[in-house]
């Protein structure tokens, strides 16, 4: 009978703290395509951004990939001095986003992105060409491994902080 | 009087909401008492090990962090460690602190998950589960600043960190460290004096201290028996023999004593949280990561090295031959071999026992099956 002889009490003090939690209503819930959080500075969104200008064709990239998704290949003859890379594929279906090619690239060449939403009907369409991985106004490069570009992004929306949407 | 009854044996799983994954139980009842147990692994196999002899010792990190994904920090640790380890790499200062501040938030992070869910088991559907959400939520926040994803977090690296800590973290974490106390005293108020809950989980489950060390049972499910075992004293590493912090124990080994044992430990982390933050502060910024060449090779040999992950004693056993990959790689994942005591903490309760026993547990099937 132990187990019952304070019967109620527990329950009690359970359903206060439910009690006071409805009253005080607490503001946690984002409602998403209209409210939106600043994401991380670091964000190892989707997908990668890769700058031509910077790259050199190295391919320590496509080496550090786990997953073998990137795929490039150079020009055989120098083009002003320099090896012209005339494929860069990045297979994002196969892409884990670890971002290790990012920390790997030893020219600065290829970024994590920003974004987010980026779902695709097809397989194929998650595979993309250098043309369409180049920065954009929707393709923007996150401060992954790039701690110089890290001030200059927009802070993190926390929740510790009781911040439930970006400031804007 | 009873009555005879022919044997049934019924399939629960592999998706079923009550057992953590996909996982099989085979079990026999005659009536309504379990009279036979059998666990059926293997549904989310990914050959992890495998996976790891092709690929170079830091391209398999990020393959960690999806063994135990609801603490893939500790993942990462195990691994980093192994390897250093094997190649006798020393870590800066800094990162060691680093590697703690993360693997007690992880911690922290994933005992919210299995008292939450344990609760939930129980049949509170989803309210203190949600409670226990807006911390995570919190945390994972952190772990998001910190490495930029919120589940995979692919951040440690062999012989350190991957990135220092950003200005604003410490802040954040100081201010998260404050209010925790407050909100674990919040989830005790919920739950754990509730009459329902003690009639449902006092002495239900009950693992001997015996059974447990026989089926080589570790963390927080051979605590609650009573075994003061924690490899985070027992086989120190990182810098915690210079922290303070108590062992929590159970006392019956039921499955009471094992949800509370994980609310004791959430506050041992607290501590250990802010002895590591006033530490860190004192550390100069920068210097995270020692200096190891992109492609790391071990020398010849072997090693197995373990750490207190949330779910126990998670090993790492690697074999390397020289060259850039392990030649072999083992897990041992502590979700698999606390899982293997679950028959004896099963037989002769019913099947809705069942179910808040292998809650109390605490299983993640990707650790389970690798
Ligand atoms: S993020 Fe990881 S998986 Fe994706 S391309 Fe880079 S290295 Fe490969
Ligand atoms: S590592 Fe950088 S520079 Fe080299 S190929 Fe890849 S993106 Fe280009």
């Amino acid at each position: 009978m132990s187990k019952f002889d304070r019967f109620g009490l527990g329950l009690a003090k359970g359903l206060a703290l439910t009690g006071k939690t409805l009253l005080s209503r607490p503001n946690i819930t984002v409602q998403y395509p209209e409210q939106r959080l600043d994401v991380s500075r670091r964000l190892r969104g989707p997908e990668l951004v890769w700058v031509a200008l910077k790259c050199t064709g190295c391919a320590t990239c496509a080496k550090s990939c786990p997953q073998g998704s990137i795929e490039l290949a150079t020009s055989q003859e120098l083009v002003d001095n320099k090896y012209e890379v005339v494929e860069f594929l990045v297979d994002h279906g196969r892409c884990m986003f670890c971002g290790l090619c990012v920390e790997a690239c030893p020219f600065d060449a290829l970024y994590m992105g920003r974004g987010y939403e980026r779902a695709a009907y097809r397989r194929g369409d998650l595979v993309l060409p250098k043309e369409k991985l180049q920065m954009s106004a929707d393709r923007q490069p996150s401060a992954y491994c790039r701690p110089e570009m890290e001030a200059e992004l927009p802070l993190q929306t926390l929740l510790v902080y009781g911040q439930t949407r970006a400031k804007r | 009087m009873a009555i005879r009854t022919q044997p049934v044996s019924i399939n629960i799983g592999p998706q079923h909401p009550s057992t953590h994954g996909v996982f099989r139980l085979r079990v026999t009842f005659d009536g309504e008492v379990i009279i036979g147990l059998e666990p059926i692994f293997g549904y989310l196999h990914r050959g992890k090990e495998k996976l790891a002899e092709a690929r170079t010792y830091t391209q398999f990190i990020p393959i960690t962090d999806r063994a135990d994904y609801l603490a893939s920090m500790s993942n990462n640790w195990g691994y980093c460690l192994a390897v250093e380890r094997l190649a006798g790499i020393e870590l800066p200062e800094r990162a060691e602190y680093i590697r703690v501040l993360v693997g007690e938030m992880m911690r922290i992070s994933n005992h919210l998950m299995a008292v939450g869910f344990f609760l939930n088991d129980c049949g509170a559907f989803f309210t203190p589960l949600l409670y226990m959400y807006r911390e995570r939520e919190k945390l994972l926040d952190l772990f998001d600043m910190l490495c930029g994803q919120r589940l995979n977090y692919n951040y440690m690296r062999i012989g350190g960190v991957s990135q220092d800590l950003p200005v604003e973290f410490l802040p954040a974490l100081k201010k998260f460290v404050q209010e925790m106390p407050g909100y674990i005293d919040e989830y005790e108020q919920l739950l754990t004096t509730n009459e329902i809950l003690l009639a449902r989980s006092k002495g239900v489950g009950v693992l001997s201290p015996e059974q447990a060390v026989n089926a080589s049972v570790s963390g927080p499910v051979l605590r609650a028996c009573g075994v003061e075992w924690d490899i985070r004293r027992a086989d120190p590493y990182s810098i915690y023999p210079q922290l303070e912090f108590d062992i929590p124990t159970g006392i019956q080994g039921d499955t009471y004593d094992r949800f509370y044992l994980r609310i004791q430990e959430m506050r041992q982390s607290v501590r250990i949280l802010q002895q590591a933050i006033t530490g860190i502060e004192q550390l100069p910024h920068g210097v995270y990561r020692a200096h190891v060449l992109s492609l790391v090779r071990p020398p010849k040999g072997e090693v197995y090295s373990r750490i207190e992950s949330p779910k126990g004693e998670l090993g790492y056993y690697i074999v390397s031959d020289g060259g850039v990959s392990p030649w072999r790689c083992r897990m041992r994942g502590p979700s698999q071999l606390n899982l293997t005591a679950l028959r004896d903490m099963v037989l002769g309760w019913k099947l809705a026992d069942l179910i808040i026993i292998l809650g109390s547990i605490d299983i993640v099937m990707g650790e389970v099956d690798r």
